[in-house]
């Protein structure tokens, strides 16, 4: 085996020096009862080149990008990254370290978190950023309990246009927790519904948490949100789908919120069905002891050199165990690399123009498919680059007709919303020319629709 | 021969610091449809600070960075509890497939059979290996799949209608399953091992309020836990689950299966045992595997195979999502390319390797170091620093060992053992490296004596010293502050 360096007499030297005849002695302590007594039945092993034929063969079975003109978003974007990024997160030295609890040896790794932790601040406005979550969805779970912590109360409310799987993560990280989840409607403008909110608020609630962007693509008016739940003496999660989007809007902390819980992926991270992705997590200093998962620190060393360390690890696993903020150990390091890799390639010029091609683009073709018969845009609240399309008839026969013409024409909303039924949900990035959203409008007016 | 010595380290600074108005690291395409703009309000001013670069700047910055940084592509990295071996690069060409890296989560079933077909391959390798009935490839690292595995053991007591509460954790324990243990609901019963546990103990312990044991097999001194079955007879018989933290699954590949021994759930590290990248902390992926019993509770959807096709399934009973999307897909298929590559008897060579070298690594250091259990090693050993005079400690070792060339083991864990000093070497050394990192572990133990100057002022080698962290805890700098300045 080629990873396996050992020699028939390097084995042989090394029960020697041991002291044992034979490999087998080496198990002993494992009781006969509970060995196994065949050899596990798995696939005879592959070299690499039949290794990479069978993974072209699964590769060749996918629709992607590549074979498809696709509309597809609902928390997972496809946008451009450039070729530098993945040359860089390549580097072993990055991709084959772990956690860095030597910093003497760990200083690349321990920079760029330091970097990343300071470019998130930036982006959503707040005073401090973590290491990085799992990913948006358990970054928003966290923060609700993070927000149970501060508030001591029991409630949740989560607004119903926020991404319905992150609603139910959320749900599933307070299951055993005493703690309710209440859902907050949504208006007919497709953001959360304020009277809604503010008929549910009272001293029980620990924290509100919406969208921004929701899951329809649509802006919240997250200041009026802010000033309500701060009101009741909750604190306001900003759930931040689409990362992109803080290139051009107001940052959640200008805004007033308590907590932002984000997805990264967007950052130079391929969609790649749904992870590695990166969680990131920011909130007020003040607040900063009872934030869960990872803090790099600045420091100096002996002789008064810069450095960077993990610090505050009060808070954490390995040293307060069962009184922990959150049981993180691992997160996304690598993923945080390439968020940070992406945002210095991209910097103040390209993000805020790449959130700006997003938005012309989606706005194009919202006005495109908004002419067609048949078609109807429910939602008139500003939005960002997606957008919920409603069509006279039924959407299964409407995404089949499109996948017909190598359209994935966006994400049915029926699943999470039975009101919507009728509806899905459309999203336009930079990586669409002008063209393939004429293709799709030309396919709904064709008859899909 | 000493691996490590000193070269020309460049410096580097801030992203933030090198920053020039005007410059830029990327180039879209002209906007071709017409350009709009946020109503009124909804935007931002332009980002104090952020980035302006070019991208030789920010290659040159990253590059840099990475050599202050020490992988297992540099050199041995025996970190106990880690399993930080080596990472096959076909692997990272694996998950960078287009058709395997750009599909999209929410691509309807049929269009993504090559992704779904290689996850349920992925599902029935993990189930033989473990001896489970059903995996889960939800969980994005090992402390996720135990929140997913201890949700799963609450929601199968409350199913049949039992309230019960607490959890037995013995003290080897890592700090995840505590913090698991809390964030589930339960309370924490500690418990006390001799090296190993005993069935007294858990005896002593097993109530009608305890929900379930959490175990560590082979434990984190290395050592597997001899009284297993009896233990997990004993907890059943009295109403409760045993919860199997997997991390050290490498010492038992085709060996003994967790399922066989009676243990109700585990979650995998696929970052450790299956050789995918660490990644500077992450991103892994923490598969769970559970018995029969309890597979309806896992959190959906999964991947079951219907005639010829592939597609996702759930069940009412589940505990729900603990994820937006799937899981992390390119580290599952980075550990399916591993056992492909290495097929059943390749796994079980793995571990015996990895085995051996712990016990190799043990051998060779006995008598220069405390070795506080007598018992056995599996693939990895537990020193500590009892022995070493003239005020040097774990933590001195520790950083000696980096002006030698290697990456430290882990240290003060587990917490059992006073100084710990915890040495996994993995499959993928040979006897050369072993031996030459053994070298030096016994010179430095001669230089405690000698001239223990070497261990307090060490490392001596790297481009920064030994840190203030107490410092860095009391005046709390986490992110660079210079808005608008040069530095
Ligand atoms: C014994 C043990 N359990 C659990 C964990 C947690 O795993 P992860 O870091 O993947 O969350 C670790 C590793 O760090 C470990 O060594």
């Amino acid at each position: 085996m080629r990873y396996i360096p050992h020699t028939r007499d390097d084995v042989a030297q090394m029960l020697g020096r041991i002291g044992v005849g034979s490999l087998e002695e080496l198990f002993v302590e494992i009781p006969a009862t509970v060995r196994l007594k065949r050899p596990l039945q798995l696939p005879a092993p592959l070299a690499e080149p039949e290794l990479v034929r069978d993974l072209k063969a699964l590769a060749a079975r996918n629709a992607t990008p590549e074979n498809h003109v696709s509309f597809l978003g609902g928390g997972a974007y496809q946008h451009f990254i450039p070729a530098a990024v993945d040359q860089l997160i390549s580097r072993s030295e990055f991709y084959t370290a772990y956690t860095p609890y030597q910093p003497e040896i760990s200083q690349g790794t321990l920079q760029a978190i330091f970097e990343f932790q300071t470019l998130i601040c930036q982006l959503t406005g707040m005073d401090v950023a973590n290491a990085s979550m799992y990913d948006g969805a358990s970054a928003c779970a966290e923060a609700a309990l993070m927000a149970v912590r501060l508030t001591r109360r029991q409630r949740v409310l989560v607004s119903k246009a926020l991404n319905p799987r992150w609603r139910e993560v959320v749900t599933t990280y307070c299951r055993y927790l005493d703690l309710d989840v209440v859902e907050v409607g949504y208006g007919a403008d497709g953001r959360t519904d304020l009277d809604d909110l503010a008929a549910r608020l009272d001293g029980r609630v620990a924290a509100v948490i919406a969208g921004y962007p929701n899951y329809f693509g649509v802006v919240e008016d997250l200041a009026a949100l802010a000033r309500l739940a701060q009101g009741a003496g909750a604190k306001l999660v900003a759930g931040v789908n689409e990362g992109i989007a803080l290139g051009l809007l107001k940052s959640p902390g200008e805004l007033g919120a308590d907590i932002v819980a984000g997805e990264g992926q967007s950052f130079g991270i391929p969609v790649s069905f749904g992870g590695p992705y990166v969680g990131f997590f920011a909130a007020r200093m003040k607040d900063v002891r009872a934030m869960p998962g990872r803090l790099i620190g600045e420091t100096v060393d002996r002789d008064g050199k810069r450095g960077f360390v993990l610090t505050l690890a009060t808070r954490e696993q390995h040293i307060r165990r069962e009184k922990a903020t959150s049981n993180i150990c691992s997160n996304q390091g690598l993923c945080a690399l390439t968020a940070t890799v992406f945002l210095s390639l991209l910097g103040k010029q390209g993000l805020r123009e790449m959130a700006g091609q997003n938005l012309a683009k989606a706005a194009y073709a919202r006005e495109q498919l908004g002419r067609i018969k048949g078609v109807d845009l429910p939602f008139a609240a500003p939005g960002f680059n997606e957008f919920v399309v409603r069509t006279a008839r039924p959407v299964k026969e409407v995404l089949a007709a499109l996948e017909q013409q190598g359209i994935l024409g966006g994400i049915p909303l029926g699943p999470d919303y039975p009101e919507l039924a009728d509806a899905f949900l459309v999203c336009v990035t930079e990586q669409h020319r002008r063209a393939d959203i004429e293709v799709l409008a030309a396919a709904l007016a064709g008859g899909a629709a | 021969m000493i691996v490590g010595t000193s070269g020309l380290v460049l410096n580097e600074k801030l992203l933030f610091e090198h920053s020039d108005a005007g410059r830029k690291g990327y180039s879209l395409p002209a906007l071709d449809v017409p350009a709009t703009e946020l109503p009124d309000g909804l935007c931002r001013q332009e980002i104090a600070g952020f980035p302006e670069l070019s991208e030789v700047d920010v290659v040159r910055h990253f590059t840099r960075l990475s050599t202050w940084n020490y992988g297992v592509d540099s050199g041995f990295y025996p970190l106990g509890s880690c399993t930080m071996k080596y990472n096959p690069k076909v692997n990272e060409l694996a998950a960078r497939l287009p058709g395997l890296a750009d599909v999209h989560p929410a691509t309807p079933d049929h269009l993504a059979q090559g992704a779904l077909e290689m996850m349920f391959r992925l599902q029935e390798a993990l189930a033989e290996i473990s001896g489970f009935g059903a995996v889960t490839l939800q969980p994005a690292a090992g402390a996720q799949g135990e929140l997913t595995g201890m949700l799963v053991v609450r929601a199968w007591h409350e199913a049949r209608g039992s309230k019960r509460r607490k959890v037995l954790i013995p003290d080897t324990a890592h700090g995840t399953n505590p913090a698991t243990a809390a964030l589930a609901g339960f309370d924490v019963v500690p418990i006390a091992s001799e090296g190993v546990l005993t069935l007294a103990e858990v005896e002593a312990h097993m109530t009608d309020e305890v929900a379930a044991l959490m175990v560590t097999n082979p434990n984190t001194l290395g050592l597997f836990e001899t009284n297993i079955a009896a233990i997990c007879e004993v907890v059943h018989a009295r109403g409760g689950l045993v919860y199997c933290d997997g991390a050290n699954l490498n010492a038992l590949l085709g060996i003994a299966r967790p399922g066989d021994m009676g243990i109700d759930v585990m979650h995998f590290n696929l970052h450790k045992t299956f050789a995918t990248p660490h990644g500077g902390g992450g991103p892994g992926s923490g598969p769970v595997g559970v018995s029969a019993a309890l597979a309806p509770f896992l959190p959906g959807p999964w991947v079951i195979q219907d005639g010829d096709r592939y597609r996702f399934a759930g069940s009412s009973e589940s505990i729900g999502r603990m994820l937006a999307f799937h899981g992390n897909f390119g580290i599952m298929l980075r550990a399916y390319a591993y056992i492909r590559s290495m097929g059943a008897a390749g796994l079980k060579h793995a571990t015996e390797m990895a085995v051996l070298n712990a016990n190799y690594v043990r051998a060779r250091l006995e008598g220069g170091y405390h070795l506080p259990y007598a018992t056995r090693s599996l693939h990895e050993v537990v020193f500590s620093d009892r022995d070493l005079p003239n005020d040097c400690h774990t933590l001195d070792v520790a950083k000696r060992l980096i002006d030698y060339g290697y990456h430290p083991p882990t240290i003060y864990f587990p917490l059992v053992v006073k100084g710990s000093i915890m040495i996994e070497p993995t499959e993928t050394e040979s006897q050369e490296t072993l031996d030459e990192f053994c070298d030096a572990m016994l010179a430095i133990a001669k230089e405690a004596e000698m001239n223990p100057d070497l261990l307090h002022a060490a490392p001596v080698r790297t481009r920064v010293r030994r840190l203030d962290e107490t410092a860095a805890a009391r005046q709390p700098r986490l992110r660079w502050e210079g808005v608008g300045e040069k530095g």
